[in-house]
């Protein structure tokens, strides 16, 4: 545990040592694959979850577990009191202006499609223009290609340049009165760039259009402020940012949620109920239809008090160390190239190898115990624009090592060995 | 414990680097297209069938060492034979990387040395997809036939 100087002293310079002391919090870390250390670079799929999450989520179900909002019985008033202030967490995690706007689904997933069923079936209609990215992943596309197809809206790309940043002026262009919704990634799961968010908030605005912001591999890795980005909508998931799978947050600002029609009808998301005629709860509520995960929402609140006890600034300082050290690494290999080399990014290293592909040097690195993933990463879009299939992606976390990133190197090297890719050769 | 180079035997780097039957089939009167969707692997395979009989295969696609070296082996094994042989050629292929002693009776040939994918369950799928889009293609199915 950091005292909370030494906390301060982080968020100046991360010594690299810390990240060997924050290891120590992750017992899934201390284990060997194929008979090798494990290296776990797949953080962009799902982290890995500290003690204090599993012994928190291990605790409410020896200690706690009741359903909430309806019982009188003291188990059931002490689990609603720490659902709730576990949603008070997610609150300032996020700076929201109030809780009302922090509403608690299964992931982000579910988070844009509740936007796109709710606001989209009241708010959008035929002739509407819904504004997406070249770089959205899968889940921040099929449910506005589902959404266009029922209201007879229709969708408009902006598109990337070959570094895997958003060209602005195209997104100028695109925009027009008929814009309705501009949906983007806070940051790509597939290239790690950081979109100018502001700038792209601002201009949407402009023309009348709400924001959602897909914020899935942001909010592990960067600092949050709802109220001064001022986005409409803002999704992200538990299991990504050390919680629990399962859950998951949709911010929206209230008076959007207010004017919204419920996504699920069911219990605790009304206040009234006749066969004539129902009323429906206040916000949150209106959308938290049926027994939630009360256990992933408690856990998830122990997830930011971890994280923040860390701080954002450290942990993004100590990944930003790791990506410069892997980047020069691959910029050393020949025949290696990096797909997203974004002046702004994440910890991601998304890279192909020629006369390799992405799902053998997958197979070859998991035999030396590192972890990557292969694929197109549900981000089919993204892959045609670079004209490839897939690539490997190494993706890191606050509890990666510089050691780790040496032994990812090792493996590409004997991969590249295994299958003859000469390493020094130049291409 | 599967060893990489049970999985990566020479013969496959060698189809995969010079893919047998690598081009469209003009003549071709049977062709099917196999997708897997987890890894974007792809292939198109063109099939030439006179009288229940495989006259000529060949293949197109982008994937990994596994799926392009399979398909491949396979194109080469295929022709000649019966649409019906093709079919027992699927059920022996599918033992032989599923199982843990394939089957005894095959007639796989040089197929065999995709037998060390059993000991990788992760790459089952690029090893059969070309057996997937061979059978979709026998039985003229026309949507594109997946793995997932």
């Amino acid at each position: 545990m950091n005292t909370i100087s030494e906390v301060m002293t982080l968020k100046v310079a991360p010594p690299p040592l810390d990240a060997a002391r924050w290891r120590k919090d992750f017992p899934v870390l201390r284990q060997t694959v194929h008979g090798k250390p494990l290296v776990y670079l797949d953080n962009a799929a799902t982290t890995q979850k500290p003690q204090a999450v599993i012994d928190c989520e291990r605790q409410y179900y020896e200690t706690l577990n009741a359903n909430i909002h309806r019982g009188v019985h003291d188990l059931s008033q002490r689990a609603t009191e720490a659902y709730e202030a576990a949603r008070g967490k997610v609150k300032r995690f996020v700076n929201a202006a109030d809780s009302r706007e922090i509403v608690f689904v299964r992931g982000a997933t579910e988070a844009i499609n509740l936007v796109a069923h709710s606001y989209g079936r009241r708010c959008i209609k035929a002739g509407d223009e819904i504004v997406l990215t070249e770089m959205e992943h899968h889940s921040n596309i099929v449910p506005w290609q589902l959404l266009c197809e029922q209201t007879g809206a229709e969708l408009r790309v902006v598109p990337i340049n070959d570094a895997g940043e958003l060209m602005l002026d195209a997104f100028d262009k695109l925009m027009s009165p008929r814009t309705r919704l501009v949906a983007v990634a806070h940051v790509s799961n597939a290239l790690g760039t950081i979109n100018p968010l502001a700038r792209i908030i601002e201009t949407a605005h402009a023309f009348d259009a709400v924001v959602l912001v897909d914020g899935a591999q942001a909010a592990p890795h960067l600092q949050l402020d709802m109220q001064a980005l001022d986005c409409d909508f803002y999704a992200f998931s538990g299991h990504k940012l050390y919680g629990p799978t399962g859950i998951g947050v949709l911010y929206g600002k209230a008076k959007l949620l207010d004017a919204m029609p419920p996504y699920q009808g069911g219990g605790d998301m009304i206040s009234k109920v006749t066969f004539e005629k129902t009323l429906y709860n206040v916000l949150p509520y209106k959308f938290e239809a049926g027994t939630p995960n009360i256990a992933g929402v408690i856990a998830l609140g122990a997830a930011l008090d971890y994280v923040e006890q860390i701080g954002l600034d450290a942990i993004a300082a100590h990944e930003h160390d790791l990506l410069d050290y892997a980047t020069d690494m691959a910029r050393e290999l020949p025949g290696m190239r990096l797909i997203g080399t974004a002046r702004e990014k994440t910890g991601i290293l998304a890279f192909v190898i020629d006369g390799m592909h992405p799902h053998d040097i997958g197979t070859i690195l998991d035999r030396e115990g590192v972890a990557i993933r292969t694929g197109h990463n549900c981000a089919m879009p993204v892959m045609d624009h670079f004209r490839i299939p897939a690539t490997a992606r190494a993706s890191f976390a606050l509890y990666n090592t510089r050691e780790e990133i040496d032994a990812l190197f090792a493996a590409i090297r004997k991969a590249m060995q295994m299958f003859g890719v000469d390493a020094r050769r130049t291409t | 414990m599967g060893d990489l180079r049970d999985l990566y035997q020479e013969v496959i780097f060698d189809h995969y680097r010079k893919p047998r039957n690598f081009h469209a089939l003009a003549d071709a009167n049977r062709s099917a297209e196999g997708f897997n969707p987890l890894c974007g692997d792809r292939l198109t395979l063109y099939l030439d069938v006179e009288d229940d009989v495989i006259t000529d295969a060949s293949f197109e696609g982008t994937g990994c060492a596994i799926s392009m070296a399979s398909a491949s082996l396979m194109t080469e094994h295929i022709k000649g034979r019966r649409v019906q042989e093709a079919e027992k050629l699927f059920a022996d292929f599918h033992e032989l990387v599923t199982h843990e002693h394939g089957t005894q009776s095959s007639d796989l040939g040089k197929l065999e040395v995709l037998g060390g994918v059993r000991e990788f369950p992760a790459r089952v799928k690029c090893a059969t997809l070309a057996w997937h889009t061979l059978r979709a293609a026998l039985s003229r199915q026309t949507e594109p036939v997946s793995t997932e």
